[in-house]
């Protein structure tokens, strides 16, 4: 579809970073997704804020299935063990990390938070020391 | 309704650069995440295209004395770099790095890979549900 990698996940993060710009500019809200998916999920149903985080989250559904002519291979018959330790792993540091990539990566570090810097930093390199360790040494 | 309409509309642009930019696709992610194997360093650009334009655009968003749909910002209060964080955030890359998804793409997923989404999401739903009531 695109002629360069680099160039295709430029664009795709522009597009992220303008999605969360638009949030905060229009509604003044973070586009965190754990932040949104949780807030949704353990408030009550009847939480005020419960329907712009559902719209969040079914636009961001819809926008990938708009997007889903780019092609790519998908992953089949991985450790289902694993995908759950992975689950838990990152829900559970999500709450204990106040946020996510798009938390703290995205939004955070675009609003100068040294606190989502840090996250981030901590994120990718635990990240790349787990994927490092799987792949080379168990995988 | 303005403002769900809004989220609804900047839910669809953040689903389609995570599409575009294969932020979906956790074997990219993997690659990525792997520096010493067969690196696959495109995804960088991401991030990088996403703070380019947060970045720029939250110094004039933040000049603002309000949203332009709404009475205020919702801003982060916490500013402490505390254990906690590096905790959270250490757990969160773990997982992160155990598959190569973390909860968007592992969300829109749903639609392009729901035999892995119906195992890692109800464990991440459970994972948050974890956090908050024993870690919070």
């Amino acid at each position: 579809m695109f002629e360069s990698l680099a160039l295709q996940a430029l664009l795709g993060g522009v597009l992220i970073g303008i999605g969360a710009a638009l949030l905060l500019a229009f509604n003044g809200r973070i586009a965190g997704i754990s932040e949104i998916l949780y807030s949704l999920l353990f408030n009550p149903l009847k939480h005020p804020d419960s329907n712009w985080r559902m719209a969040f989250l079914i636009g961001l559904v819809g926008g990938g299935y708009f997007m889903l002519p780019v092609e790519f291979s998908l992953r089949q018959g991985y450790s289902p063990i694993l995908l759950v330790i992975s689950g838990l792993t990152v829900g559970i540091g999500t709450r204990i990390g106040s946020g996510c990539t798009s938390g703290h990566g995205v939004c955070g570090i675009g609003l100068m938070s040294r606190r989502s810097m840090v996250a981030t930093i901590t994120l990718m390199v635990t990240g790349i020391i787990t994927t490092t360790i799987l792949r080379n040494f168990i995988g | 309704m303005q403002n769900i309409l809004i989220a609804l509309i900047c839910g669809l642009i953040f689903g389609a650069g995570l599409v575009i930019s294969e932020m979906v696709n956790p074997i990219k992610v993997q690659n990525f995440l792997d520096p010493f194997g067969n690196w696959d360093s495109s995804l960088a650009f991401v991030m990088g295209g996403a703070v380019a334009v947060t970045s720029f655009t939250s110094h004039f968003i933040l000049k603002r004395t309000k949203p332009i749909a709404a009475e205020q910002f919702y801003l982060a209060i916490k500013t402490s770099i505390d254990a906690r964080l590096i905790l959270g955030a250490s757990l969160f890359g773990i997982g992160w790095g155990l598959t190569g998804y973390c909860p968007g793409p592992g969300i829109v997923n749903a639609i392009i890979n729901p035999q892995e989404a119906m195992v890692f999401l109800p464990a991440l739903v459970i994972g948050g549900w974890i956090g908050q009531r024993y870690c919070a």
